[in-house]
């Protein structure tokens, strides 16, 4: 109980310092946020003091800064700049759904190939299976992921005309189609985001299986159960496989971030509708109140991941605990 | 327990390791060779868009420059930041590292506490945010500002071995022998903890690789008409159909020279913990 409370307060006071040093950074970084609403290059003087009042610019940092830790306790983090009218936490609700379909599929597909890889890869060490599929990760990961998508969206949109390039779903289908129609558009317009996004991250998670799961091999209840005459299947599944989780575990709290950082490419390259578009686009904007919001989100799913991992690799693994 | 005996010595003893070093060899004197005998990078002396063939072997691009050449001159260019990133990125970490974990007491607590908080900072978002705000972006800025993105990690790591170290006999010995902090941190804890810590540099040099491409694929990395591997494949997306070769032969380039640093960090990986390679 001791090392959970003092877990948590570490990781509330990292959150802390990490949104003071991501707001420092973006106000002492020059730049405004005004230009991106005066595209004609139109405003009067008098006009630009009234906006840079009325989104509080004029006040000197430390009031901009309490002023926002204020608003964040109550859940407000203040309105867009760019999105006149919208609030930053409604932009973020509305990217949210597009951002967690592609990252849970990508999550997926991750944990049931690269785990499956990974298991087979320790089972067979030193083979020429390992070997090779060892190769193959690492090379999957030499991948930039704007490349892999710009080459897929060519070849399977462009070229071949089986897949949609770009979007979340297709802008010219009849408003009345049923779900069944917009659920296969829906799919097929993820298929070549989630396999880019995928390829280039799925060598951690093959990594991660195959070190933990050549370690369990490793354990004395393996050979008992092999002496016990268990045959290899229920060796590998039920006693080894077992042992090799915690890892895993620890894995899927660092992926949690890749949910708004890992996807800005991917995002960017088929304008998929999520958190990582949305956030270099305020990023590009100079959106200071949209920046931090995303910002802040991400910080927290980092600290949010680290502390789940450490929970759960406790919990799996008592030994953990009494450190 | 791991039996010394099986345990390679050196990077260039493992078949990852040594694949990678002659792949990056390969690379590098590609990179210095061939600029001298191709046509050069910037002259616009061709046809638009022409195909690979044997006079131009990656084909030309939109202005009519050789491709291999700036593929090559982009060689020389990455190659340059990543390190240069990656030097700026050990000099700072070690230092914090060092400082943290010999020091002790609230210097570290402070430093480490930091560290953990910059380490939930998308280090994207903060390239952009920085890079986006400059009207210029100089080699030497984008190269400093991708190493002091990319010490955190680094930083932990060393702390973590000097912490190791520390109760060793030998350096207690030093102190005890009154040897000054800094004549024992340069004289018994870097040597001794290089070798343990050597792998960081080269993961840390394939993600400087691939950021690198990334940012100069939105403009914001190497700047035009300073050819980078990034920027030619944005240079390529509006000829994707008629031109593939265009965006093709940058993204190989990427992609080999990631996979040439990465299999010399497993190599390394190998040297190290042989149990996990």
């Amino acid at each position: 109980m001791r090392r959970l409370l003092t877990r948590v307060g570490q990781a509330l006071l990292t959150f802390a310092i990490a949104v003071t040093l991501a707001f420092l950074l973006m106000r002492l970084t020059p730049g405004s946020p005004l230009p991106a609403l005066d595209e004609q290059n139109r405003f009067t003087p008098a006009q630009e003091e009234r906006l840079r009042k009325l989104y509080r610019l004029d006040q000197p940092i430390q009031v901009q800064y309490w002023e926002f830790l204020q608003a964040a306790f109550d859940g407000n983090l203040g309105p867009s700049i760019r999105y006149t009218g919208q609030t930053v936490t409604g932009l973020i609700a509305a990217r949210l759904p597009a951002t967690l379909l592609l990252g849970f599929t990508v999550l997926l597909l991750n944990f049931t190939f690269g785990t499956w890889l990974g298991v087979w890869q320790a089972v067979r060490e030193g083979s020429r299976l390992d070997h090779g599929l060892s190769l193959l990760s690492i090379s999957l990961y030499a991948i930039p992921s704007f490349w892999l998508g710009l080459t897929l969206a060519w070849l399977f949109g462009l070229e071949w005309r089986l897949l949609p390039v770009g979007g979340i779903h297709d802008v010219v289908m009849s408003p009345d189609a049923d779900l069944g129609t917009r659920t296969v558009d829906l799919l097929r317009h993820l298929i070549l985001p989630a396999v880019t996004l995928s390829a280039v991250s799925i060598a951690a998670t093959m990594r991660h299986q195959r070190s933990a799961m050549i370690e369990a091999l490793r354990l004395d209840c393996i050979r008992t159960a092999r002496s016990k005459g268990l045959s290899e299947r229920q060796v590998i599944f039920h006693h080894a496989w077992r042992n090799a989780l915690g890892p895993m575990v620890t894995l899927f709290g660092l992926w949690l971030p890749i949910l708004v950082t890992g996807t800005v490419f991917v995002e960017s390259v088929f304008n998929w509708p999520g958190l990582g578009l949305l956030a270099a686009e305020a990023i590009g904007n100079r959106d200071y109140p949209l920046i931090m919001g995303t910002t802040l989100l991400s910080a927290a799913l980092v600290v949010l991941g680290g502390l789940i991992a450490d929970l759960l690799h406790g919990m799996l693994d008592p030994r953990v605990q009494a450190l | 327990m791991t039996d010394a005996t099986t345990q390679p010595r050196s990077v260039w003893t493992t078949r990852a390791g040594r694949s990678g070093i002659v792949l990056l060899g390969l690379i590098a004197l590609a990179a210095v060779t061939l600029p001298s005998i191709l046509p050069d990078y910037r002259a616009m002396a061709f046809g638009h868009l022409l195909p690979p063939s044997g006079a131009h072997l990656f084909g030309t691009d939109y202005h009519g420059r050789d491709l291999l050449s700036r593929v090559a001159r982009g060689a020389q260019i990455s190659l340059m930041i990543s390190l240069g990133a990656v030097l700026v990125a050990a000099t700072i970490g070690t230092a914090v590292g060092l400082l943290a974990g010999y020091l002790g007491g609230w210097v570290d607590s402070v430093l480490m506490r930091t560290v953990d908080a910059a380490l939930a900072i998308p280090r994207l978002f903060v390239l952009l945010l920085v890079l986006a705000a400059l009207d210029r972006i100089p080699l030497p800025v984008l190269i400093v500002m991708l190493g002091a993105t990319g010490w955190f990690g680094t930083s932990r790591l060393v702390r973590a071995e000097v912490l190791r170290l520390r109760h060793e006999g030998f350096v207690s010995a030093a102190g005890g022998g009154g040897a000054a902090v800094w004549g024992i941190i340069f004289r018994h804890l870097i040597p001794t903890a290089a070798g343990p810590l050597s792998g960081a540099p080269t993961r840390g040099g394939a993600d400087v690789l691939l950021l690198e491409a990334g940012l100069s694929y939105l403009g914001l990395g190497v700047q035009p008409p300073t050819p980078s591997w990034g920027g030619m494949i944005l240079d390529g997306l509006p000829f994707r159909s008629e031109a593939p070769w265009f965006c093709l032969f940058p993204g190989l380039a990427i992609v080999i020279t990631v996979l040439a640093v990465s299999l010399i960090g497993d190599g390394l990986r190998q040297t190290l913990t042989p149990d996990r390679a």
